[in-house]
């Protein structure tokens, strides 16, 4: 099951990353050898068999609805690349 | 004491001089300053060395004990801790240029407590961008040699944290382990690296780069230590929901209790093809060393335990390529400084941001969800996790420890397996099945190759028995010398030069 | 109410698909505050920022709110349930996935049953609830300007409610939303407040047309941004219609062309495609690795009905029949919430006519619960005190003037209405020869009013004996009985000037 170049654009897309046409071709080569790879899993009978997503048998954690302080804004921002002060900038979203 | 000879001691070393008085935090952290001033340009560590800060809190530290105050059971001793931890006010980069000038607002749940133990954390370590490979390669600021050779890499992704406790820069250092980045690193480095068991460390303020399987690990140069460090970052956190509510053990207490009828189970896949003889030869012999001191050895088999890194490559990414989306620069982070509109800017930003290997596994795993291969490669892998994590649970009716060689080989060239990914991969074949097990894992120093090479013996141990873990491990050590070697650094960088 | 459709050729079928936001104190995973209306960027922290390494830990009341609803739309619960990761980029969502649940929801296969036109009940069934978080805001660009994130609604537990499409008018499926919201409401889950958001809805609506003896579905349509239920409403009315003329036009089938969002447009009343050309959403699902699942014990469930009790649809009807109240109070009263409707029924059992009682909870009371921003549980005065003092109205012991007195100070001093009304001497004066007395002894001193009540005609001429009934009370100190004063004054008017009332 190769992936083509398309699908390989089409991926990268939805993991919103910008490839030149020469690092989509690497990686066109790169993710086909590595599914090759991978591919060797259906060797294995999983017929009968749960998916295991988490190594850990627990369940029902919570936290109390309590308050915590948040952030002042300014610390909120600080690391952000655009702001106004008030919010985050980001170019302009037309809806 | 000169510096030179304080270097290189254990930590337990040190708490011990540093309680009767024989020395000053102050003095230990000069000299592992000027140690790390001295060679961490040929070994390049650390990405960030706080040389005011941990000369303040060790200063600060002698204050208290002067005045008779109690200190924490780490108080003076030097920490280096992986760039992938949050430390309040100090960048967090995780090595890579996405994060480049990001300043944490907060502590990773594990730097609070090495903070309240009174550690000196004296600086942050260099490791593969996002903890994305086994080399430290994939470094977007600098490559880290491995301090017995420094043509060689450290291994990875903790291969910052294991060159620094190796080159004698800290004794003790923090690591994370997603699919053996504290354990091969370690071994590659001829240290102790421990990872353990999911749930048993908190992860809150650890970087993820794969949620289900990261933990938090310590690096030593010994099992004691090792026991020592474990046992002020383990337990409950109520910041993460995946941190399991149990006691920790007082590890040091009892590791030099040795286990009583120890059944260990040799894996055969693991030492039949694709091992360095040498590495192989060094497993047998501490193999040996397990049955003279009465242990009730037998092989055991890990049928699909080769289905490991396939699977690996299958859940690792695509947890990743969720857990990296954040890195989209909005709200913190790197920034594209030109881009069309609000899409353009996220793929130029993350284009630029994120290093070769990142966006290959970024690819991955958004391949792997997406529609239409999700059951065939997602959820395939999910199932193949259960059947080795079954693999195991049998493994354990039947043995109380597992061993085997912690990597394939010993340290490997720098530049060696970079052109290549999947040979890249294949240096975790042994670590990997831990993580998605989500069992408990360590690896110690039981050799050298005739190139004065380090091999790593690892031994794995069932969910939360880490002491189990630890004691198997010092009757081992107690019964070598292999952990008292130290790399000499004058004389690889002498090899080095020569060389060149 | 939902009326019944003019004959048409077609059968209009909505399903909704509603997010309400749950009423904690604190978002779904952090402890920042839960509230609407703050300065942005106020009400957030690393975890609700998505900033790296953090981790989120579920609030315990967002998910026992979540199953309160669940169980009061008659859902099936999930014994197990977990969380997922649903994957996409946008600049409210901070970690650019939302934590949601995707094929485990903790609840399936509802119902509501909803009042229809002819005075019976129509069950619209509801496929699934599950709790997610909700993403912040993003103020859209000025033209040339950028787009303002504020992220103090990210990480805010929501609800979302999926709707079979049961609905088959327009009016239809504002009565689900009505009473959808008179639920949640009771239950104290959601203040369902469209104008600030807190309860959105998105409609999925086509039409089945009656052609050739056949039935002929129409191409679904999502209809979004409809911001109250009126635009519902509107919004429903005018897609039917222009859907059926694009039948007319296109004889488009469901399956034949990909399903269209369109938008209301509140201002032109007509809905707006929003075809947009973004890749086709993929959304990657897959289970959420930082939080563990939740196992619903009986117990669990257990606690949730017994905090539900009886439902609010049920009450309405019980109130209504059971204290002889208009079917309008008893609605208003339980859409306060269940503590009011609790207080009413203790104050209503100590009335000889509960429509007092009513009166007495949606004017006065609910005068000074707003006034000073209380809610019932905050009201000082307790039913059985406030029972006595309207109880001494009917009785006639004293006037409702004198009990608006007495009302005060109970909330003031919380002193018993007896003790206030013999301290200040408020007790009725109801003896007929004593008010006599004293409407004669006020007109002879006023003979102006005589001259004026003869002059003037009609209103005008009422109104001066509603000045004369002024001059009692003032003369009373507002004690006397005042359906007698105003006996009293009519006849002695009439008496004296020799015309008539009107
Ligand atoms: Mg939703
Ligand atoms: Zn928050």
């Amino acid at each position: 099951m190769a992936l083509s170049a398309e699908q390989v654009q089409a991926v990268a897309l939805l993991a919103r990353l910008r490839l030149t046409d020469e690092e989509l071709a690497v990686m066109t080569g790169q993710l086909n050898k590595i599914v090759e790879y991978v591919e060797q899993l259906h060797e294995v009978d999983t017929k009968d068999v749960e998916p295991l997503a988490h190594p850990l048998p627990i369940s029902n954690v919570f936290r109390e609805d309590r308050l915590r302080p948040s952030l002042p804004r300014d610390v909120a921002l600080r690391n952000a690349p655009d702001t106004d002060g008030e919010f985050f900038l980001v170019p302009p979203v037309l809806d | 004491m000169s510096g030179e000879s304080l270097v290189g001691r254990t930590a337990l070393e040190h708490l011990d001089a540093l309680a009767k008085g024989e020395l000053s935090a102050r003095e230990l952290v000069q000299a592992y300053l000027e140690r790390i001033e001295r060679f961490d340009g040929h070994v390049q560590a650390f990405l960030l060395v706080d040389a005011d800060g941990a000369v303040k809190k060790a200063a600060e530290v002698d204050e208290r004990r002067a005045r008779g105050e109690p200190l924490g059971p780490l108080a003076g001793v030097p920490v280096a801790v992986k760039d992938v931890l949050c430390t309040e006010g100090q960048r967090t980069t995780c090595a890579s240029r996405i994060l480049e000038n990001f300043i944490p607002p907060y502590d990773a749940t594990v730097v609070r407590k090495l903070k309240e133990a009174d550690a000196v954390l004296i600086g942050k370590t260099n490791m593969d961008e996002f903890a994305m490979g086994s080399s430290t390669e994939n470094s977007a600021f600098q490559v880290t040699r491995n301090p017995w050779d420094l043509t060689r890499a450290p291994g990875g992704s903790s291969g910052g944290s294991a060159a620094a406790v190796a080159a004698c820069f800290a004794p003790l250092a923090i690591g994370s382990d997603t699919g053996g980045s504290i354990r091969q690193p370690a071994a590659l480095c001829g240290v102790v690296g421990l990872k353990p068991t999911y749930g048993r460390v908190s992860r809150y303020g650890l970087v993820a780069f794969a949620s289900s399987l990261d933990q938090i690990g310590p690096f030593a140069f010994d099992v004691r230590d090792t026991a020592l460090l474990l046992k002020v970052i383990a337990g409950h956190d109520p910041l993460d929901s995946t941190s399991v509510a149990r006691s920790v053990p007082d590890y040091l207490a009892c590791v030099e209790e040795p286990l009583e009828g120890l059944k260990v189970g040799v894996v055969r896949e693991w030492l039949s093809e694709g091992v360095d003889p040498e590495v192989a030869t060094a497993v047998r012999d501490a193999v040996a060393v397990y049955e003279k001191l009465g242990a009730d050895v037998c092989d055991i088999s890990l049928p699909h335990s080769k289905y490991g890194i396939p699977a690996y490559y299958i859940v690792a990414p695509a947890e990743a390529s969720s857990n990296l989306a954040r890195y989209d620069g909005v709200h913190y982070g790197y920034r594209a400084a030109r881009y069309e509109d609000m899409i353009d800017m996220y793929c130029r930003t993350r284009a630029e941001g994120f290093g070769a290997e990142v966006k290959r596994r970024i690819m991955l795993g958004t391949y792997a969800l997406s529609a239409g291969y999700y059951d065939a490669y997602y959820l395939k892998a999910l199932k193949v996790r259960r059947v080795i994590r079954e693999d195991f649970d049998r493994a354990f009716e039947q043995v109380d420890v597992i061993i085997g060689p912690t990597s394939p080989t010993p340290a490997f060239r720098l530049g060696e397996r970079l052109a290549d990914p999947l040979s890249m991969y294949l240096s975790d074949i042994y670590t990997v099945t831990a993580n998605l097990a989500g069992i408990a894992g360590i690896s110690l120093p039981c050799g050298f190759t005739q190139d004065g090479l380090p091999i790593g013996l690892q031994i794995l141990a069932p969910p939360f028995e880490e002491e189990r873990l630890l004691r198997a491990a010092r009757m081992y050590e107690r019964e070598t010398e292999w952990h008292r070697r130290r790399a000499d650094l004058q004389q690889a960088v002498a090899a080095v030069s020569k060389a060149g | 109410m939902a009326t019944s459709t003019e004959a048409t050729p077609y059968t209009i079928v909505i399903g909704l698909e509603v997010h309400v936001q749950l009423l904690t104190e604190t978002k779904l995973f952090c402890g920042c505050r839960n509230r609407f209306g703050d300065p942005p960027n106020t009400n957030v922290c690393p975890i609700c920022l998505g900033m790296p390494g953090v981790l989120p830990v579920m609030n315990q009341k967002a998910f026992q709110l979540a199953l309160r609803a669940a169980v009061a739309l008659n859902c099936q619960i999930a014994r197990f349930t977990k969380w997922d990761r649903k994957n996409y980029y946008y600049p409210d969502l901070p970690k650019n996935y939302q934590i949601s649940q995707y094929d485990l929801p903790f609840s399936h296969d509802g119902y509501l049953e909803i009042p229809t036109a002819d005075g019976g009940t129509k069950r619209v069934g509801i496929i699934r609830v599950h709790l997610e978080e909700d993403a912040g805001k993003l103020l859209h660009a000025e033209r040339g300007g950028k787009s303002q994130v504020d992220l103090n609604r990210a990480g805010t537990p929501l609800l979302e409610i999926v709707t079979k499409p049961d609905m088959n008018s327009p009016a239809e499926a504002r009565t689900f939303l009505e009473e959808l919201r008179l639920l949640l409401r009771y239950l104290e889950v959601s203040d369902c407040n469209m104008q600030e958001g807190s309860l959105r809805c998105d409609a999925n609506i086509n039409l089945h047309v009656q052609h050739n003896g056949q039935t002929v579905a129409t191409p679904i349509v999502e209809v979004k941004n409809m911001n109250s239920f009126k635009a519902v409403e509107a919004a429903m009315a005018y897609e039917a219609r222009r859907q059926y003329e694009e039948w007319l036009r296109t004889g488009a089938k469901l399956g034949e062309v990909p399903k269209e969002t369109r938008g209301w447009d509140e201002n032109r009343a007509v809905t707006v495609s929003q075809r947009r050309k973004e890749e086709a959403s993929d959304y990657r699902y897959f289970p959420e690795p930082d939080l563990v699942p939740v196992v619903v014990s009986e117990q669990m469930l257990q606690e949730v009905r017994s905090q539900i009790g009886e439902f609010p649809a049920q009450r309405r009807l019980r109130l209504a029949a059971e204290y002889g109240i208009p079917e309008y109070d008893a609605r208003v009263i339980v859409e306060l919430g269940k503590a009011f409707a609790d207080y009413f029924e203790q104050f209503a059992r100590g009335l000889e006519n509960p429509k007092n009682a009513s009166n007495w909870m949606l004017q006065d009371v609910q005068r000074t619960l707003n006034a000073k921003g209380w809610t019932i549980e905050q009201f000082p005065v307790r039913p059985e005190k406030l029972a006595d003092l309207v109880s001494r109205i009917e009785r006639r012991e004293i006037n409702t003037h004198a009990a608006r007195e007495v009302f005060a100070e109970m909330i003031e001093s919380g002193r018993d209405p007896g003790a206030i009304i013999a301290e200040r001497g408020l007790t009725m004066v109801s003896d007929e020869q004593q008010l006599k007395a004293i409407v004669d002894q006020v007109l002879d001193e006023n003979p102006k009013v005589l001259e004026d009540f003869k002059k003037k005609k009609g209103k005008k001429r009422k109104q001066v004996a509603g000045f004369v009934r002024g001059l009692i009370m003032r003369q009373t100190k507002g004690r006397a009985d005042a359906a007698l004063v105003e006996r009293l004054v009519n006849e002695a008017l009439v008496a004296r000037t020799g015309v008539p009332l009107e």
